[in-house]
């Protein structure tokens, strides 16, 4: 899924300050199973920004709504009969959601309310961990299923470097390193043959050197 | 036992702090009052096991969000007491009473009265 972090209430309300009627946006997908955009969220916020607001004397209407996605038009159009009543769209969904939101509604200003940050997995309640970074050419089947892009602090495709020590890396001694998880799972998978092989450059223009990406499945399309 | 204890303690009955939602405890300092506290169990005595002890790290976290809207932490507060023990009630609710009475009403009440 992809993982956000709720920007501080201080940002929130400084983009927030000339604003009183706000519709707060979250969303049904990524940002409610990592805890920071879905339903329960929104309401935290709208209650946070109705408590700030009132203690200092001054109003806000919030309109909360949580969209099933909002990287869909489909889900993002449901807000459209209502829209018009409010001055400024907060989002709570990723950098996808909230910039598909700023396009569907191109004359209302639309503000980020989360910092999207990784594309990752649940390691257990409340805890998050990156896995991916979306490079657009996987390598897993060479790396014991352990992706040295996302998970080596320099994204070396042939590691560990000198900064490898006690299998932590140099970064933050609390991180593992990469290439010893990759070594490791080779290990297991008695695949230790394969370290031995050089994995070549990677072609990066798959990946954001190439620009924006784009997919087109021209079969699906109406 | 007949204890007193202040009438303005509006107690909220749940089957377990552990059901005791942060949206619940900010809706209730929207809605104007002074201070909030849960009594809870005491720890390692919860019927459903963990309940009292995530109402405990609830209540640590709206605390912060407290402070962050500026209502200050002081105002909620987490209590653990069993349900035999009605003295220890009443003196908690004189307590968080009297703490608040020291940090004085809620700016957002105030601001609820002026605008009605």
């Amino acid at each position: 899924m992809i993982v956000a972090n709720r920007k501080s209430l201080e940002e929130i309300l400084s983009m927030l300050k000339p604003y009183k009627r706000v519709l707060l946006l979250g969303c049904n997908e990524c940002v409610t199973v990592c805890a920071v955009g879905g339903e329960r969220e929104v309401g935290v916020l709208a209650s946070e920004l109705r408590l700030v607001r009132s203690r200092d004397g001054e109003e806000i209407e919030v309109r909360e709504q949580v969209l099933e996605r909002q990287c869909d038009h489909e889900y993002i159009d449901q807000v459209r009969p209502y829209v018009g009543d409010y001055e400024v769209i907060l989002s709570m969904a990723c950098g996808a959601g909230i910039q598909y939101v700023a396009e569907r509604y191109r004359t209302k200003p639309v503000l980020p309310a989360v910092n999207t940050t990784f594309l990752g997995v649940t390691l257990e309640q409340g805890v998050w961990s990156e896995r991916c970074q979306g490079c657009g050419e996987c390598v897993l089947h060479m790396t014991g299923g352990i992706c040295p892009i996302a998970r080596c602090a320099k994204s070396l495709l042939n590691g560990p470097c000198g900064g490898s020590s006690g299998g932590k890396c140099e970064v933050d001694k609390e991180l593992d390193c990469g290439w010893q998880l990759i070594i490791d799972r080779l290990k297991e998978l008695g695949q230790m043959d394969r370290y031995e092989e050089i994995i070549p450059v990677k072609d990066w223009t798959t990946s954001r050197d190439g620009g924006p990406r784009k997919r087109v499945r021209e079969d699906l399309r109406l | 036992m007949r204890l007193n204890y202040p009438p303005n303690v509006k107690v909220v009955k749940v089957p377990c702090t552990g059901r005791v939602d942060i949206l619940l405890i900010l809706r209730a300092f929207e809605s104007g009052v002074d201070g909030v506290y849960l009594a809870g169990c005491l720890e390692g005595e919860c019927h459903f096991l963990r309940g009292n002890l995530r109402a405990k790290k609830r209540v640590q976290y709206v605390k912060g969000l407290l402070d962050e809207v500026g209502l200050g932490s002081g105002r909620l507060e987490m209590y653990n007491m069993s349900s035999a023990q009605g003295q220890r009630f009443a003196e908690v609710a004189r307590e968080m009473t009297e703490r608040i009475r020291v940090l004085g009403p809620s700016p957002v009440k105030r601001n609820v009265k002026r605008e009605s």
